[in-house]
């Protein structure tokens, strides 16, 4: 609750809000105790006083009321309307959406028809005709206001609820023996809440404009009593020749709806939790660079990552995603990265291209050499033409990474028109060709696919179409095979060993399986909490691997064919990398650390093609 | 008496009917499958995706009604109205170990509800019921005022176990328990379970997509394939000795250290449509020994060898 | 694609139905007859009820009903009797003009509220976004009653650049220039609300959507970062903008209501609130189910459109 406070008063224009709406607010309670004129005594003689005449601070009307004492009483009477609608609104709306949304089904789907029949009316017209059957007044303003945003707030919390609904949680609770009353009461409403308080904080103001607009047409308060609209409706007549009397319950309504927007943006930006770690930021269009020492100087690898520092930066947290991570890859060559989740292996293989999401990422040193050009820092257009053109990239999920609105051949075409200024007949021959080469069956008939339309396994084939588009000099896969099943694994792996070998190209795998290094690659780099801890030829490393990690990492991974057993386990938790510990990020699990393990930083060590970042390795590399 | 029997459990989701015409006949997520599991014993269920391991599953704790057939836990049919009845006999620790817990309560919060829902304990013993379950999945106590949120992936699941065993149920229904958790987190959670099986003498369905893990901790295991089972057996020879091609092909398919890189099928491997099934055997398509036979007539279950099932007109020689 | 639109056309028929009952539910929560609403309270007692037989008021209100709505189906919508003319005539001629009014206003906020959007979101935490944010909080902040009638002050009366009122001139108007000139205040203050809304579910639309795996796959195609935004990312924008635009074209219809009235715009609104103050109720009645079938009908056009751009929608 109190970072909740924090959060809203940390935006400075939500606490402009809440201060303006406050001040009026108190005003408004303290209507009856200030020595203000009665707001309905009519005084012929005096109408249309301009402001700042004596004893009538903002004028009079024309009928010579006290235009200040009709403000506030208007003002009094708007807010209660608005605040009572939005509030009645809300509990309808909220209890309907949240029933329909639990429970689904046919009760689902007769309350959303319904709520779809009342929503297919423009809004006024059903407040018209509610007013129209009740009468002009301000309480069947108020029904009507209410009862037309009863089906905003039913839909909008239906569509949370359903999603609430078919989570494990509520699963969870029905086997742990509770009711569907109890459910919806502890387990739904309170995840609900925080929708309900953001979507009423934002429809507040709409409610408060839409009673004004009630009293403005004449329909709600009744003279002589007046809220904001009828006071407005009422000068209407007089706007040309005594403009004040618009003016000002016209700029009270303003200030009231504007307040309450601003502290409305503020709750939701407060209670939506996304925002609090900064995710709703657009990337920009490469990784932001904030280098404070110089590029390290370039050597004459295809692909080499110097010493790549990638951070991000999260409100005052810095997590070291990437720690000082040197690797390069020669023409031809297959190199894996393995590690756990949170190791940094992806950090690192999208840091090369500056596809890292920025905010809240931040390349903060080091060098990405392609062919001795460094490509951190670099302008975007460089960047830009060697990105799908030189170094391509294949993606873990090919349903969220293909965009869903375009045929596939059109991605495939635009990968190739991007670097090569084609036309579209020829771009779609060479579609097609790629899809042939991934051993798409069908390719002329597949090119006109949506990515929906396809299996897991057939969308990854043009994902690894779309990398070999331009015949790039390197493919970087990022998990390619993770979201697939085992048996479309083994196909799509062994259409990239047969692609890469009959191409020369070079591949950077990141992946956390042990099997698939072993079957694919030619060298490994192990890493563990954003640095590499081993590198080396493939067989050798996991023959006899050097480091305490590696070692044990390897015999966590139960293999097929060993029969029922007791599986070896790693200790503890991989360090989170925004708390790293100072020297060696395994000691804490490892059976071997010493005192010198944790004082300093341990260098990766060995001789070529080996190296371990270990004190006490388990072999002498 | 087995400690559960499933006699042609099945599932089939309707279609929602057409504005013209006739509704389809709707997607049989899971056909008619029979199988029992011993007490003590750990049922193995392997599948890819589609095969209709996780509606299986949801089915046997009672979160999905069964289109057909029925599900008897020590020689009782249960009742499938009531979730709260298969809570105390059945429970289930869910995939996602964050998803399954409220990101609104604390752990204490959801420790409660199954031994108040279900067991109608008071407040004093539910503190030492707690207490006791945490002991026993190593958990410190002090996490019980925590949130969610707090934990990281194996603590959450370890607090799901928890829960599953505060019902106190014979069986607990694990599915895919550990494939959201890295291999270093993995081996320990699988090896708790293990140790609380052994110590509450426990039966576990535990289901999963990694043949390799399958196998560390099984018995028996079930291969489906398409919403049947094609293949049953004792888990040292399913893998081992598989007498159904597709069993093999999942064995040869698995990624393993000091295997060179062969695609065990060429073919596309697109599984059937579910909207327009095919006659016969559903791998029918993508098998090397399927004949005519195979297209037209669905095989039964039948037993190959000591303890082994598979559904299959040109089975594997043992 | 035919299919579709049919399909789409053939379910708007239970909604327009179920239209027709809420508003003849609410019309018959009326308290006392609506014989003597018209006849006034000095009406005799054999007068009420001559009248209340002649608009088949003794009836049971199933059959009502479905008078009601046979005589709707074949265009007779009953008679005004304050404008003493058919309802549906009188509907007619109004609607034209509020749907010039209301359809420039969405146009105009269709097209400024995504452009906004899009700017806003491709510069975030830039000025413009800025500038946008802060222009866009006012636009929804003001009542567009209030706008109009600041805006009347401004540019007729001060400025003189723009008719005070009215949809053509009294004296020699009429023609199409005439009418532009006359439309220029009250669209912009009717679209203004409206192009707020859009303009910010856009921008947070196009942020949703600028997070998305395939932008990544975009960029590390090496597409030009316009294109990115203009193409990728604003089409898949699209699909939540587009039921924005639907739900925003009901809240110009309705804010029409008010800037007919500031600017005596011969429209529907004004007709209804006329009608409700005279309690002419046949007229509100009709005026009220034409409107909402013509929004019903203007949906499924919007769901076209979504079906045309999101393939997943089946059709």
């Amino acid at each position: 609750m109190s970072s909740f406070f924090h959060l809203l008063f940390r935006n400075r224009l939500a606490t402009l809000g809440a201060v303006v709406l406050a001040v009026i607010v108190l005003l408004v309670l303290l209507t009856p105790l200030l020595p203000l004129q009665n707001p309905d005594v009519t005084a012929t003689a005096d109408r249309f006083k301009r402001p700042f005449t004596e004893g009538h601070l903002l004028g009079t009307d024309h009928l010579g009321r006290d235009l200040l004492s009709r403000l506030l009483h208007g003002t009094r009477l708007s807010l209660a309307i608005g605040v009572a609608a939005a509030l009645i609104a809300a509990t309808i709306g909220s209890a309907i959406g949240i029933v329909a949304g639990y429970f689904g089904g046919r009760i689902d789907n007769v309350i959303m028809r319904c709520v779809d029949m009342l929503m297919a009316f423009p809004y006024i017209l059903l407040a018209l005709a509610i007013v129209a059957a009740l009468g002009p007044g301000l309480m069947n303003a108020l029904i009507a206001v209410a009862a037309v945003n009863v089906p905003f707030f039913a839909r909008n919390i239906r569509g949370i609820a359903v999603g609430l609904a078919g989570r494990e949680f509520i699963d969870a609770a029905r086997l742990a023996g509770m009711g569907h009353t109890r459910i919806i009461l502890t387990e739904l409403l309170p995840n609900v809440l925080p929708v309900i308080i953001i979507a009423m904080s934002t429809t507040v103001g709409w409610m408060i404009l839409e009673t004004a607009g009630l009293s403005f047409l004449g329909l709600g308060s009744q003279p002589p009593q007046a809220d904001l609209g009828s006071m407005l409706g009422e000068a209407r007549s007089a706007l040309i020749s005594h403009p004040h009397t618009s003016v000002v319950p016209g700029i009270m309504i303003f200030l009231i709806v504007m307040a309450i927007n601003l502290l409305g943006d503020g709750v939701r930006d407060a209670l939506d939790p996304r925002l609090r770690s900064g995710a709703l930021s657009r990337p920009r269009a490469t990784t932001m660079v904030d280098r404070d020492s110089p590029a390290p100087a370039p050597t004459d690898d295809l692909l080499a990552i110097q010493d790549l520092h990638t951070q991000f930066h999260v409100g005052e947290r810095i997590y070291r995603a990437v720690g000082g991570v040197s690797l390069a890859i020669k023409p031809g060559e297959c190199l894996g990265v393995i590690g756990e989740s949170g190791s940094g292996k992806s950090v690192t293989a999208l840091s090369v291209m500056g596809l890292v999401a920025s905010p809240p990422g931040v390349i903060t040193g080091g060098a990405v050499r392609f062919q001795g050009e460094d490509l951190i820092g670099a302008p975007y257009e460089a960047l830009r033409q060697k990105r799908g053109d030189r170094v391509a990239y294949i993606f873990q999920d090919p349903l969220s990474t293909l965009h869903p609105l375009y045929r596939i051949g059109q991605q495939l075409a635009e990968a190739i028109q991007s670097h090569d200024r084609i036309s579209n007949a020829v771009a779609r021959t060479r579609a097609i060709q790629l899809l042939k080469d991934v051993r798409i069956p069908n390719a002329e008939a597949r090119i006109d696919n949506y990515p929906h339309e396809m299996s897991g396994g057939m969308r990854q084939r043009v994902g690894i179409a779309m990398a070999l588009a331009n015949e790039p000099d390197v493919i970087i896969a990022d998990e390619p095979t993770t979201a697939l099943d085992v048996t479309v694994q083994a196909q799509i792996l062994s259409l990239l060993d047969d692609l890469r070998r009959a191409r020369g190209l070079a591949i950077i795998f990141i992946t956390h399986d042990f099997g698939v290094v072993a079957q694919l690659c030619d060298r490994v780099a192990v890493m563990y909490a954003g640095r590499i801890v081993e590198e080396g030829p493939t067989g050798a490393v996991l023959d006899a691997p050097a480091h305490p990690y590696t070692k044990r990492l390897i015999a966590c991974v139960p293999e097929l064919g060993g029969g029922r057993r007791v599986l070896a386990a790693i200790p503890g938790l991989p360090p989170m990398v925004d708390r790293l510990p100072p020297g060696c990020a395994f000691a804490p699990r490892c059976d071997k650390v010493q005192e010198g393990c944790r004082a300093g930083d341990i260098a990766l060590a060995g001789t070529a093609p080996r190296a371990v970042r270990c004190l006490f390795p388990e072999e002498e590399v | 008496m087995p400690a559960l029997r499933v006699e042609n459990l099945a599932k089939t989701f309707p279609l929602r009917k057409p504005l013209f015409g006739s509704a389809a006949p709707g997607v049989r997520a899971v056909r008619p499958m029979s199988f029992s599991v011993e007490p003590g014993e750990t049922l193995g269920i392997v599948g890819e995706s589609g095969c209709g391991k996780s509606t299986l599953a949801r089915m046997l704790v009672g979160l999905l009604e069964p289109t057909e057939g029925r599900v008897e836990i020590a020689g009782r049919a249960l009742d499938n109205a009531d979730p709260a009845e298969f809570g105390k006999l059945i429970q289930y620790v869910f995939q996602d170990p964050q998803s399954s817990l409220n990101p609104r309560k604390t752990i204490r919060q959801v420790m409660e509800a199954p031994l108040k829902r279900l067991h109608g304990m008071a407040r004093p013993q539910r503190a030492a019921r707690i207490a006791e379950i945490f002991a026993s999945v190593n958990l410190r106590e002090e996490f019980l005022d925590r949130y969610p949120h707090e934990f990281s992936g194996g603590q959450a699941q370890r607090i799901g176990i928890a829960r599953a065993l505060a019902a106190s149920p014979r069986i607990i229904v694990l599915d895919e328990p550990v494939s959201a958790l890295d291999v270093s987190v993995q081996a320990q959670v699988l090896n708790l379970l293990a140790e609380l099986k052994a110590q509450f003498g426990l039966t576990y369905l535990f289901i999963s997509h990694d043949l390799a893990v399958v196998e560390a901790v099984s018995d028996r295991i079930v291969v489906l394939y398409f919403g049947s089972v094609v293949e049953i057996g004792r888990a040292e020879s399913v893998f081992a000795r598989p007498r159904h091609p597709y069993t093999k092909l999942l064995a040869d398919s698995a990624p393993v250290v000091g295997r060179p890189l062969t695609a065990p099928e060429q073919k596309g491997t697109e599984l059937p449509d579910p909207l327009d099934p095919p006659p016969g055997c559903a791998f029918a398509g993508r098998c090397p020994r399927a004949t005519d036979i195979c297209r037209t007539v669905m095989p039964d279950l039948t037993e190959m060898g000591e303890d082994q099932f598979a559904a299959c007109h040109h089975p594997i020689e043992g | 694609m035919g299919g579709y639109v049919l399909k789409r056309l053939v379910s708007a028929v239970p909604v327009l139905l179920g239209i027709t009952i809420i508003v003849f539910l609410i019309m018959s929560l009326i308290p006392g007859d609506p014989a003597t609403a018209i006849l006034g309270s000095y009406a005799t007692p054999e007068n009420v009820e001559k009248l209340n037989r002649d608009l088949g008021l003794d009836k049971p209100m199933v059959q009502r009903y479905f008078i009601w709505l046979g005589n709707m189906l074949t265009g007779d919508f009953g008679r005004s009797f304050s404008l003493n003319r058919p309802v549906l005539d009188e509907i007619l001629e109004r609607f034209n003009a509020t749907l010039i009014l209301a359809g420039t206003s969405f146009i105009l906020c269709a097209v400024l509220g995504v452009l906004a959007g899009v700017v806003s979101a491709a510069r975030q935490y830039g000025l413009a976004d800025k500038a946008i944010t802060f222009v866009v909080l006012i636009g929804i902040s003001v009542p567009s009653f209030f706008l109009g009638m600041m805006m009347i002050l401004a540019f007729a009366v001060n400025l003189r650049w723009l008719p005070v009122s009215g949809m053509y001139a009294i004296y020699g108007g009429g023609d199409l220039p005439d009418l532009l000139h006359h439309l220029v205040m009250p669209a912009l203050a009717l679209a203004a609300v409206a192009t707020g809304v859009v303009a910010r579910l856009s921008r947070s639309a196009m942020l949703e959507v600028l997070r998305q795996d395939y932008i990544r796959t975009a960029r590390a195609k090496g597409v030009p970062e316009r294109r990115v935004i203009l193409g990728h990312a604003l089409r898949a924008a699209m699909v939540s903008i587009i039921p924005v635009l639907g739900i925003q074209a009901g809240f110009v219809l309705s804010g029409a209501v008010y800037i007919e009235i500031v600017f005596q715009w011969p429209g529907v609104g004004r007709m209804l609130v006329d009608a409700i103050l005279k309690r002419d109720l046949l007229l509100v009645q009709g005026g009220v189910v034409f409107v909402a079938a013509c929004y019903v009908l203007f949906n499924i056009a919007v769901d076209v459109a979504q079906s045309l751009l999101d393939p997943r929608i089946k059709t």
